[in-house]
């Protein structure tokens, strides 16, 4: 707690307001959905390309939709604030999680998800001009690979990293969620890079850089 | 070759131990407020760097709530 961005004595009101019967408790529930409200409208906004084919009183509507949900996770949660950050920190992550999966799911509506064939040319379809003759193998082996992967695997590796489907699209799509599927594309990840080590390709790490 | 080893990033992810996506968005405020104000945000939450590397709707909402608190003067 030495941060002067950690919880400071003016974040208690805010759960104790939330939780007061009457007007007050009303007014402050009132104040947290105009914060909410102001979050989705900086997530839509800042996804205006995606959405470029809604009209403005649809973009403003997506974001009303995102405040009222997040308002009603927030109030669910309240219990769960430990206050490790300051309250309205805390509150904002799930109006922007709101809005960038309505955005998202919006933006995909009406499209077929690609699966696997445009994934499999990313993969493989460069010529060999551009690619040396170490990574040519090491992409052959990759193909290998990934086809031996279960149905599901396969099918979330190749959308989310190779055809650019969002998780929350492809969660939507195949009833489940983001943190389901994304256990799927771990473990997928893993099955593959321990395949290419015992191939005796060396796979540096990433994600620290 | 910079092509290839982006895709390969793509698919074979971080390779390091990382957060679940449930575990990042529990996080993901603190993180935030960590990074912000200069903190040691990835030792103090470690997993966390390489799951926003690995995930990509996690990584966008890191972005959109470090953007927005960081425009608020956090």
């Amino acid at each position: 707690m030495a941060t002067a961005l950690m919880t400071t004595p003016t974040e208690i009101p805010w759960i104790d307001r939330l939780r007061t019967e009457g007007a007050e408790g009303q007014a402050a529930v009132a104040e947290l959905h105009a914060l909410l409200l102001k979050a989705a409208r900086f997530e839509v906004g800042r996804r205006g390309a995606e959405l470029a084919h809604l009209r403005g009183g649809d973009q403003e509507d997506l974001a009303q939709q995102a405040a009222d949900d997040a308002l009603m996770a927030v109030l669910r949660k309240l219990d769960e604030f430990r206050g490790e950050s300051r309250f309205t920190t805390w509150a904002y992550k799930f109006a922007l999680l709101e809005a960038a999966v309505k955005v998202r799911r919006r933006a995909w509506q009406g499209r077929e998800i690609p699966l696997a064939d445009e994934g499999w040319e990313t993969l493989a379809d460069r010529s060999s001009a551009d690619r040396s003759a170490e990574n040519a193998e090491l992409f052959a082996a990759l193909h290998e690979e990934i086809e031996r992967l279960g149905a599901r695997q396969r099918e979330v590796l190749i959308a989310v990293t190779l055809n650019g489907v969002p998780i929350d699209v492809l969660a939507e799509r195949l009833g489940s969620s983001r943190g389901a599927l994304y256990k799927n594309l771990h473990d997928a990840r893993r099955k593959l890079r321990e395949a290419l080590a015992a191939r005796g390709f060396r796979v540096e790490e990433g994600g620290e850089g | 070759m910079a092509k290839d080893n982006e895709i390969l990033g793509r698919v074979l992810g971080p390779g390091a131990p990382e957060l679940t996506c449930e575990q990042c968005f529990d996080e993901l405020d603190r993180y935030v407020e960590l990074v912000l104000a200069g903190e040691r945000a990835d030792e103090r939450i470690p997993g966390m760097r390489a799951h926003l590397a690995g995930c990509p709707a996690c990584a966008e909402d890191f972005r959109s709530l470090h953007d927005l608190v960081s425009r608020e003067g956090g």
